[in-house]
């Protein structure tokens, strides 16, 4: 017994210790309570060097996390085990999260550089007002091919993905929604549909796609279309921008039935520590300088009007990432569709992938 | 006194087992009667046995099976020829080797090796034969695989092999037997047992594999694994998740039971 104490105090002491440095070597790094803003991002969605321009000029130490999807963001932050000041959703999460009370609600007067953002991405159906969100990016989904492989062939549509020339060419996106919508919005169909029977119409016109369907990929469909491996893909605007930086032979087109128009949006979860810093960074990040370096870098289009300003010209007037208003009017935001729904789309995009060739 | 202080030192493991083997079956299990809207329900089974999920699940024993088939025949004679080699330790380290890497790391890898322009289309190039697709077929698929679960069913065989009595091998040989007949009725049923929990530590991750799908088949293999990742990260349906868990669960009781050891007399 007296061994088993002498022990017991050991381990003890050595836990103290190790409490003790690990608060010396925080502290010497500046991770001090108070004084430090934990952000989780999205994968590659930051110009680093804005972090520690934000660090030098407000003395704040970011702590930077990443996520590779809305739904294993939503899972952290529910489970809340870190506790996040800044998360950068999309829009249909956000619906949600405000539903199930996950979200604390930005105070206007904390962001000066609120009025420069373009109206048409203001107070959208998923939060009216912007009371618990502020825009970072938005973009498009589109048909991202490749002019080597496919010669002078000018894609324009949903429809023309069905072509059998384009056999064993396509890469998908590993997600329901955006593959479902494809299928939908090359029926006529909303992209918030909650018809089963066009939902069911929507999943049997995938299935006819399969024999042209060479994967269902996630975040490694960039480095395979950027490598020639396929001749199209299914993407999203950004990754089609950062495609293009590395490949010149791709071409992106916003197909002329229209598409998804998604956001990713700043909030300031529940969990929430450090609430000021949170407000100090949305902010900053909205500061027409900042936001235009930070396009530069991500590649997605920005909500910011007067970043433009001080962006490339040929960039601000590139059709295909900033597309006119016409084109716009017949872009979606995706709605929350409600848990049940969301699990019919998926068990549909389960059957469609099960659907061997 | 004696008696109530190992009682005492048992405590720790109770603990362990308690929080870390028996809470999350019964969690598991306990999910499983929960429908989307947190309901009790017993949909989430009945729905196990529509046609999408029994295809899964057939498909992901088959897929299984191939695995641990192939990887015994890669591992058996690799084995058989470790033993026989003057620096085996030597050797197989560096046949382990390969796993102190991230799996992920090596998918990644193969993605670059299978790719249209990789090294494997090269060399087919060059014999003539011509680019090929490989990566995103099953073929790709279970080639990862094996690779990846080489290492361990190579260790219980080569155990197992390692410590056969040789000169049974010497009395057979002495007797008449062919190296065949020595083979099937000497060597191979000796090291049966390696053989066996080789099996198991293959075919019991290879039935839930979901990382690899994605990565290396592109989805166009769908296994039990890659279902539980979608009902819990995508759809949050985590009763649907946790039965799919349930019915692997037992799958792998099943396995156990029948691969299970059997006390042998000889040696």
């Amino acid at each position: 017994m007296k061994q088993l104490i002498r022990a017991l105090l050991a381990v003890l002491i050595v836990s103290f210790v190790l409490i003790f440095i690990v608060f010396r070597l925080n502290s010497s790094q500046g991770y001090t309570s108070g004084n430090t803003l934990t952000i989780f991002n999205w994968g590659d969605y930051i110009d680093e060097e804005l972090i520690k321009q934000f660090e030098d000029e407000t003395g704040i130490k970011v702590i930077y996390e990443t996520f590779d999807s809305n739904e294993a963001m939503l899972t952290k932050i529910e489970q809340g085990g870190t506790a996040y000041d800044i998360a950068v959703p999309s829009e249909y999460i956000i619906d949600k999260m405000i539903q199930e009370d996950l979200l604390l609600p930005i105070d206007h007067s904390k962001l000066p550089n609120f009025q420069y953002l373009d109206s048409r991405f203001l107070d959208l159906p998923f939060d009216h007002g912007n009371k618990y969100s502020i825009p970072y990016f938005w973009g498009t989904v589109g048909i991202l091919y490749n002019t080597k492989i496919l010669g002078d062939r000018e894609l324009t549509s949903w429809n023309d993905l069905w072509d059998p020339a384009f056999k064993n060419q396509i890469l998908l996106v590993d997600s329901a929604r955006e593959v479902l919508g494809m299928s939908l919005n090359s029926l006529g169909y909303s992209l918030n549909d909650k018809n089963k029977d066009h939902l069911q119409e929507a999943k049997e016109k995938i299935d006819a796609l399969t024999p042209n369907i060479k994967a269902i990929v996630g975040d490694e469909n960039r480095l395979l279309l950027q490598n020639e491996e396929a001749a199209i893909g299914l993407v999203w605007s950004g990754t089609a921008q950062e495609i293009m930086w590395e490949n010149e032979n791709v071409e992106y087109v916003i197909p002329k039935e229209g598409s998804n128009l998604w956001f990713d949006n700043m909030v300031i979860p529940k969990t929430a520590k450090n609430v000021e810093a949170a407000h100090q960074f949305i902010n900053f990040m909205l500061d027409p300088e900042v936001a235009a370096q930070n396009t530069d870098y991500v590649g997605y289009s920005t909500p910011n009007k007067e970043a433009l300003k001080y962006m490339d010209e040929e960039v601000v007037n590139d059709e295909r990432f900033y597309p006119d208003e016409e084109m716009t009017s017949k872009l979606e935001v995706y709605e929350n569709l409600g848990k049940r729904m969301l699990a019919h789309y998926n068990d549909l995009f389960l059957e469609f992938k099960m659907h061997t060739k | 006194m004696k008696s109530k202080s190992r009682n005492f030192y048992l405590i720790p493991y109770v603990i362990w087992i308690a929080l870390f083997v028996v809470m999350p079956i019964l969690l598991v299990l306990y999910y499983s009667f929960f429908d989307i809207d947190g309901q009790l329900t017993f949909d989430n089974y009945k729905k196990f046995f529509t046609p999408v999920y029994l295809k899964m699940t057939f498909s992901s024993f088959w897929y299984a099976f191939l695995i641990t088939m192939f990887t015994l025949l890669v591992a058996y004679p690799i084995s058989y020829l470790l033993t026989k080699t003057k620096h085996k330790q030597l050797l197989l380290l560096l046949i382990i080797l390969p796993s102190w890497i991230n799996l992920l790391l090596k998918a990644y890898a193969f993605i670059g090796i299978f790719g249209t322009y990789g090294a494997a289309n090269s060399f087919l190039e060059v014999i003539g034969i011509g680019t090929k697709q490989i990566l995103f077929t099953d073929f790709s698929f279970i080639f990862v695989s094996v690779y990846i679960f080489l290492p361990f069913m190579i260790l219980p065989i080569f155990n197992a092999l390692d410590e056969l009595n040789p000169s049974l091998v010497d009395a057979s040989n002495d007797l008449g037997a062919s190296k065949w007949i020595t083979f099937k009725r000497v060597i191979f049923p000796l090291t049966i047992d390696g053989v066996k929990s080789g099996c198991q530590i293959v075919f019991i991750p290879a039935l839930s594999l979901f990382m690899l799908t994605r990565l290396i088949a592109g989805n166009r293999v769908i296994t039990l694994g890659t279902a539980i990742e979608q009902h819990f990260l995508v759809t949050q349906d985590w009763g649907m998740g946790a039965t799919i868990a349930v019915f692997l669960i037992i799958a792998m009781v099943l396995i156990m039971i029948l691969t299970g050891k059997r006390k042998r007399g000889i040696l």
